[in-house]
């Protein structure tokens, strides 16, 4: 029999309220142990929370119950909406574990849950794992689209519209000798119609800039001052977290939230240029970061400016007002520069993210959606029904695995990598 | 003591019989009347596209239809022609009679034993059958028993408001066996079928309808080549027209189907002239096939007028037609509404579930179409012999087949409408051709031991023929040697992909079909890399096996017409339960945690 898994589904205490979510066939079971009488199923209750081994009072709190199958997980589902003081949590936390066929939830369990019951398919699993990452407005309101099934009512409609234009491609193909054997004269403009629609989409911006946040590399000379100017970065907007090793150990990459969008900012002071042939090696990784960046502050001279698309110049430590005149002046010390240099970084950033409700793609269903253009493309130029009628088919299979019809576990290994405790 | 028993003597019969003999079986063939073996219910031709790759597919493995046709055409057509070699479809208009001939001389010679009889009961002891037993009494013993009794379980005749019961126009039902065989799951529905009115060809002016002569090139059907080739008759066209719907369109009311009479649900495919006036109001005519039944018959079969109105609208109908003035009916059109019995309770065999050694082939199964049923006739003969004499299962896949195509569909799907093979069931269409079947099924045969051995001459043959093409054109050519003025040295395999440069290809192999075979392969090799790559992607998930023993009721979050219909399909792994009809991306995702948990 299954396991009774529960985690604190809320954030990290303190906090004014935790909310401890329990899925599982003994859930109910404890309710009842812990929190005495069970309440009616999705009617709120105030319960005494106890500890069966000793009796204490943990807390006063609310009980939610969901019975199975119409809950978030498909099964039996119990929340203790607490105080959310760090003790109560524990104390809570403590007396589940002691119940018999309970345990702590693995991270992402509760959607894995849900998925196996047929609650969520995986494009909306996909949408979800954004959602409980997403740290910002803009992250907030891409994720909800997609995880509320905007993104599969897109591909459920063009797939309606490929098997009209199959329908007609295999009539010439099954009834030759018959009247409407000539059907598939003209399917050209109607292939054609629909991958230009794909490559709009393909063409938006993708998920990963606003998941991951928009990517600015802070890159110059020894001394220009890039420590310096991300410090003043994030002093003066909200740091999400403190700033920790990057995936190399010569760059550090803190996440920023300037007006609602998340940047990563990268610090590759840690990149030694130093002397002659290790200088080349220096330089090279420098040119490596700067590449994967989305924006490139340059602290350094113009002429040694890496090629960038949406590269900024910056003259830094301009309040020493020494040295050519180039670029936008910022300095970290006076603060001179630092609202046009953050107002810049938005606007660079706006055209790299999604807009408003916008739908985003992220790079499996970007790549997939990719090949079924291109199937698309490659039949609107054909003449032969019998090879347009395959290209249809290719584009509806790739449709197909996006939303997980076909390649079920790949699809599955893409998505378990994200998930996070507690949700 | 026979080893397996066939019961109906129709395309599906004769074709288990003869397979099941040579693979080495004692085979006894059952069936009301001798001289009925082979008998085309409806349509006097064989093959088409979809059909004639079923049919060329049947000779591949050995079987009788084709040889049988080409014995019997009097006219032959080549179906999309000028498009892709993928889809072209051979079809011949056969003489009703000497295909009737054809049948019986080839199940003879196969050492089939016909009996003339009727099967009351089915012996079934411990979950197995043991045999058949006859309505005078006789018990015949068998360890296979395969059924092909097509519409003779039951089916009733509809013409206005006629109604009469039999197995088939002037032929009796099996009812007796009908009553067990409902026992073991039939009776999952109803469906329709129907056929035109037949024509006296004396009375019909040729001079006003337009002709459509056989194709000039003798090509055959079967692999085997044909030393006595008939005369070839014309076919010929006329349609409806305004007046003619009219007289339908006044007599609707009178039409059995829309009076709602019949239950059973009609095939989309070939519906009958009253759906398609009443579904198509605007068109102002539909094409009729004027197609003649044999080379001294004067019979005429126009196709593409189906009906079941009653025979004064009909003979109004015809006579609205161009060409069909005076012309007389024979016997006039009706609407057969029969049962049939669920096969997603047999396995990929064509063996039922529950009982051991019992096969279901044909038009018993759903499908409709003398090619679909021989093609059912193949699979269940060959393994009906196989469990008779422990011999190798024969699978077929519909990766490699448009045979495995329909068992898969019939089995994991079931069937709503009669089933006709269509070129688009398959997702692998480009590679399953109407000229390769040999390559495709001929290695299968051989190791099945499924051929005699002027067969299993000809088709090692044409393998090792089709190799040496294959090795041929791997051979690299600079463009000058073919005439270009380009020096590029590629493949003879990749120039042959180019329009200019086919032609040119083919004249430095050896003019055989082995090479026009691989010239074909060469040209849809782009897309069948690309297909290889599609079917790893599905590899993985055929991988994923389901237990024979597997409860869906276990997986939690499936509604319960879904939970019946894998219960009732049995998919083997999770490629086919996403063919399971109506299945959704979530069920299939919790279907494979239900998986991986009980593997766990």
């Amino acid at each position: 029999m299954q396991d009774t898994i529960y985690a604190l589904a809320s954030g990290r205490p303190p906090a004014a309220i935790a909310i401890v979510r329990i899925s599982g066939p003994n859930a109910h079971e404890a309710a009842a142990i812990v929190g005495g009488k069970l309440p009616p199923a999705r009617k709120a209750s105030l319960r005494a929370l106890t500890d069966p081994s000793t009796g204490d009072v943990i807390d006063e709190a609310l009980v939610l119950r969901f019975d199975a199958p119409a809950s978030a997980t498909g099964e039996n589902i119990i929340e203790f909406h607490c105080h959310g003081g760090r003790a109560v949590v524990d104390a809570l936390l403590r007396a589940l574990e002691r119940l018999k066929g309970f345990r702590l939830a693995e991270p992402g369990e509760f959607t894995r849950r849900a998925l196996a019951n047929g609650r969520i398919d995986l494009t909306e699993a996909e949408g979800l794992a954004d959602l409980l990452s997403a740290e910002t407005e803009l992250q907030r309101r891409s994720a909800v689209a997609r995880a509320g099934g905007a993104l599969r009512a897109k591909l459920d409609a063009w797939r309606e519209r490929i098997l009209a234009l199959s329908a007609r491609a295999e009539v010439a193909i099954d009834y030759a000798d018959e009247d409407d054997g000539d059907a598939a004269d003209d399917l050209g403009p109607g292939l054609g119609q629909l991958a230009s629609e794909m490559a709009g989409l393909l063409a938006a911006p993708r998920v990963e800039p606003l998941r991951d946040g928009i990517r600015v590399v802070v890159a110059g000379p020894p001394n220009a001052g890039k420590s310096s100017l991300i410090n003043a970065l994030t002093q003066s907007e909200r740091a999400i977290v403190t700033a920790f090793p990057g995936t190399t150990r010569d760059v550090i990459e803190v996440p920023v939230a300037i007006s609602g969008i998340p940047f990563v900012l990268v610090d590759t002071a840690g990149l030694r240029e130093s002397t002659d042939e290790v200088e080349s090696i220096g330089v090279g990784r420098a040119q490596e970061e700067a590449g994967r960046a989305d924006i490139l502050l340059w602290l350094g001279k113009p002429e040694d400016r890496p090629d960038h698309r949406s590269a900024l110049q910056l003259r830094a430590k301009a309040d020493l007002r020494e040295g050519p005149q180039f670029g936008l002046p910022v300095s970290a010390l006076t603060g001179e520069g630092m609202s046009v240099l953050l107002t810049r970084l938005v606007e660079e950033a706006s055209a790299l993210l999604p807009k408003g409700d916008e739908l985003a793609l992220d790079r499996r269903q970007h790549d997939l959606l990719e090949f079924a253009g291109q199937a698309l493309v490659r039949g609107s130029d054909l003449c032969d029904p019998v090879l347009i009628a395959e290209e249809l088919r290719i584009a509806r299979s790739f449709l197909d695995r996006i939303s997980g019809m076909a390649g079920v576990e790949d699809l599955l290994d893409a998505l378990f990598g994200r998930f996070c405790l507690g949700k | 003591m026979h080893d397996v028993l066939i019961i109906g003597g129709g395309h599906a019969g004769c074709e288990a019989a003869a397979a099941a003999a040579r693979r080495g079986a004692r085979v006894g063939l059952l069936t009301f009347r001798a001289d009925d073996l082979g008998q085309m219910s409806c349509n006097p031709s064989i093959g088409g596209v979809g059909k004639g790759h079923l049919v060329r597919e049947v000779d591949a493995m050995g079987g009788i239809m084709a040889v049988a046709a080409d014995r019997a055409a009097i006219h032959r057509r080549m179906l999309n022609a000028s498009k892709g070699g993928a889809v072209r479809g051979p079809r011949v208009q056969a003489d009703r009679k000497l295909y009737r001939r054809a049948v019986s001389e080839l199940v003879a010679s196969q050492g089939v034993r016909v009996i003339v009889g009727e099967a009351v009961r089915l012996g079934v002891d411990g979950g197995a059958i043991v045999g058949v037993e006859l309505a005078d009494g006789t018990r015949l013993g068998a360890s296979a028993v395969v059924l092909t009794t097509g519409t003779f379980l039951g089916a009733t005749m509809f013409r206005g408001q006629e109604r009469w019961t039999g197995g088939r126009q002037g032929s009796p039902a099996a009812s007796a066996l009908a009553a067990q065989i409902r026992d073991l799951g039939l009776a999952e529905g109803r469906l329709k079928t129907g056929t035109p009115p037949r024509l006296d060809g004396r009375t019909i002016d040729w001079s006003k309808v337009q002709p459509q002569p056989s194709d000039r090139s003798l090509w055959t059907m079967a692999f085997a080549p044909n030393p006595a080739p008939l005369p070839q008759l014309s076919c010929a066209i006329s349609r409806t027209n305004a007046r003619s719907h009219d007289v339908i369109r006044a007599g609707l009311g009178r039409s059995p189907l829309f009076a709602g009479a019949i239950e059973g649900r009609g095939p989309r495919y070939c519906p009958s002239i009253e759906d398609k006036v009443h579904r198509f109001p605007d068109r102002d005519g539909h094409q009729i096939f004027l197609e003649p039944e044999g080379l001294d018959a004067h019979l005429v079969y126009p196709n593409g007028i189906s009906t079941s109105l009653p025979t004064d609208v009909q003979i109004d109908l015809v006579r609205s037609i161009d060409g069909l003035e005076r012309c007389e009916i024979v016997q006039p059109g009706y609407a057969v509404e029969y049962e049939y019995a669920d096969p997603r309770r047999l396995d990929t065999t064509l063996q039922h579930r529950e009982v051991a050694g019992l096969f279901f082939a044909g038009q018993l199964n759903g499908t409709t179409g003398y090619e679909e049923a021989a093609a059912q006739g193949i699979v269940a003969g060959f393994n009906a012999a196989a469990i008779a004499l422990d011999l190798a299962i024969a699978r077929f896949d519909r990766g490699t087949s448009y045979i495995g195509v329909m068992v898969d569909d019939l089995t994991i799907q079931g069937v709503s409408e009669p089933y006709r093979m269509l070129t688009a069931r398959s997702e692998c269409r480009l590679h399953l051709r109407a000229d390769n079947a040999v390559s495709r099924l001929g290695p299968l045969a051989l190791e099945l031991g499924a051929l005699n051995s002027d067969q299993a001459g000809r088709i090692s043959a044409h393998l090792d023929a089709k190799g040496k093409a294959e090795r041929a054109l791997d051979r690299t050519a600079s463009g000058r040697e073919l005439g270009f003025s380009d020096p590029a040295r590629k493949p003879l395999a990749e120039w042959a992909r180019r329009e200019d440069a086919v032609d040119l290809v083919r004249r430095l192999l050896p003019r055989s079909a082995a090479a026009e075979e691989a010239i074909a392969d060469a040209a849809y090799a782009p897309y069948l890399e690309r297909q290889r790559g599609e079917l790893a992607a599905r590899t993985r998930d055929r991988s994923i096996s389901i237990p024979r023993s597997f409860d869906f009721s276990s997986v939690p979050g499936l509604s319960s017409e879904m939970r019946e219909r894998l219960a009732t399909a049995l998919p083997a792994d999770l490629d086919q339960a996403g063919r399971v009809p109506g299945v959704t991306p979530a069920a299939l995702s919790a279907l494979h945690f239900a998986l991986a948990r009980k593997a766990a």
